[in-house]
Parts: C-alpha cells; structure tokens; sequence
C-alpha cells in the first residue's frame, strides 16, 4: 500500500495553485494538433473539485456566446500547463451546481474578501 | 533467461502518460527469485526450473520442505513454482532471477487466483439479466428456462447455471509493461491483473505465437 502510495506521490503536481469552488480561474490546457503544441486558455467558474490522488479533478464552467460550456480537468494531468486564480468568490457549498439554472445578473458570484 | 517470474499484487492505480493520457496499471512486487531446484529432460523428463518467492519463518517450513530449500543455502520461500526453460544448464542453484529479463514496453502474461465468488447464481457468474421486480413477478435473478421437454429430454452439456464462481486460476495475455523500478523490485502493468492484492502471481514472458 505504502508502495503504491509513494508511486502516486510522484504524479502529484505540487505547481497547481490552491483554487475552491467559486473561484473564477484561467486554465492553459495543452493541445496537440498532428507534430505542433499550442496553449489554449479556458476561463471560468470553478463549479467543483474532486477529491483523489491522481485522479482528482475539478470543472470549470464559462458561458460562451450565450451557452453554458462545462469542462473537466484532471488536477495534475500534465495537459494542463497552468492554473491561474483570477478572482476568489464567496459561495457556501462546495459544489455550486445551482449556478446552471442560472442567468445573467443573477449568476454572479460574490467577491471573496481575504483579510 | 528464464521466461517467468514470480511476483505479489499489491494493487492499481493511475498514471499519466507524458501526453496527458491516464493509464490504469496495476503494481506488482516481483522477485527476486532463487532458483530452488533445476529439472532436466535426462532426469525428469521436461526442462524446466522450480523457483522460490517471499519469505516464511523457519517454524512454519515442514522438515521435507526444509530439507529442500538447505540445498540452496538458509532461505525459506512462501511460494514455488515451476517454469519451463529451454536450456536448464544455463542456470545454478541459487541463482537469483528478477526483473532485468523484461523491457519498458514489452508485452507479457499474467496468471494467478482469482477471487473466490463461493456458489454464485446465474446473474454474477455468466451475466444473465434479472427478471421484473414488480407486476406479480417471482423470478427474480432464477436462471429461467433450462432446456426443452420430450426432446431431448435432458439438459444440455455446458448448460450455464449457478455454481462455484472465482478461486480459480486465471491468466491474462498481452498486458503492456508501463513501467520498471528495479531497485524497488516493482514492475507496472497496463490494466487489470487476476486475484486480490497480495495474490501470488506469475509474470511470463510471451510465447512466441501469442507475440
């Protein structure tokens, strides 16, 4: 156990800033078009994290030409370059699925004062 | 070399390959392995070598068992098992075999127990569907109908029914290497392999036809 422990260790990407559900992010996804690599940015709210070792993960939702778009990230995946907190927000559940009902004004969030 | 190895489960888990995919293996502590008895085609009518894994107390080795393993010097092996090699002469009692004989990459066989389902009905051991639940029904997960009457009147050989389901030995072909830590002795196999973690397992290279 202690062995495959410390194979998962080794995974673990200690880069990755600490973000919480309700924190507006950047996320630099790698993307591998045939031999070339390029970056693309994908921003928005994190709506959840899931817990684990290598397979934690955490989505990140943005509204795009007026449709709400939804993306999984593995946390330490290394297709994932960069994590950027943009703006903390304050919310009261870990998983802020309420926010896909809904719209406009009301799909703000909070700022999250940090004293 | 010898084309086996002897090893114990301890488990599954994830890694990421360098291209972001994530890969289920499986981490098994292989050897190292002594070389407890040589079996030659003159003296015992095959090739092949018996080899010891794990560690046992003293107190627990039965006297014929302990009389075998003072061939090879003072260790005590939990498990032997035999693989069959070409040369026999290559090999000395003793000798230690561990995981240098594979490659990152290459394809292997893993064999071992499964886990021990005991007597299990149709629906866990051949994947039957269940009946409805409701509407007056009383076959819930029962194997239904079994065969025909007058003719042939008997039940068909091989017939799937309920019965003992897993403790079975069980092997898997063409794993993929992923990974090799020979300091550690620990070798990491893409998918899942037979049996609970600490399962005794064997890793075998592949036979030439199955390559």
């Amino acid at each position: 156990m202690e062995k495959i422990k410390q194979i998962e260790k080794e995974q673990l990407r200690l880069d990755i800033p600490d973000f919480f559900p309700g924190d507006t992010v950047k996320v630099y996804v790698r993307i591998r078009e045939g031999e070339k690599e390029r970056t693309q940015v994908f921003s928005g709210v994190v709506i959840s994290k899931r817990k684990g070792t290598t397979n934690a993960s955490f989505t990140v939702r943005k509204v795009s030409y007026g449709i709400g778009v939804e993306r999984v990230f593995p946390l330490h995946s290394p297709s994932v370059s960069k994590v950027e907190v943009v703006t903390h927000g304050r919310v009261r559940r870990s998983k802020i699925y309420y926010l896909r009902n809904l719209r406009g004004k009301a799909a703000r969030i909070k700022e999250r004062r940090r004293d | 070399m010898s084309n086996g190895i002897l090893g114990k489960k301890l488990g599954m888990t994830g890694l990421f390959a360098n291209d972001g995919d994530y890969l289920p293996v499986t981490v098994i502590e292989a050897g190292p392995c002594t070389v407890t008895q040589i079996k030659t085609k003159a003296n015992d009518g095959y090739n092949a070598l018996q080899i010891g894994f794990g560690k046992k107390k003293v107190k627990l080795v039965n006297k014929p068992l302990r009389g075998h393993f003072a061939k090879i010097g003072d260790k005590n092996f939990e498990v032997l098992r035999e693989f069959r090699v070409d040369n026999p002469d290559e090999f000395q009692l003793g000798q230690e075999i561990t995981l240098d004989m594979f490659d990152v990459g290459e394809r292997i066989e893993v064999s071992g127990t499964t886990k021990g389902r005991g007597f299990s009905g149709v629906i866990k051991r051949h994947g039957f569907h269940r009946g409805p639940k409701t509407h007056g029904s009383r076959n819930y997960r029962r194997p239904g109908s079994i065969g025909n009457s007058a003719w042939p009147a008997k039940v068909i050989k091989g017939k799937k029914m309920p019965g003992q389901y897993g403790n079975s030995r069980k092997t898997v072909k063409n794993l993929e290497i992923v990974d090799i830590r020979s300091q550690e002795n620990i070798i990491l196999v893409k998918g899942a392999i037979p049996g609970p973690p600490s399962g005794t397992v064997e890793i075998k290279k592949l036979k030439l036809g199955n390559r």
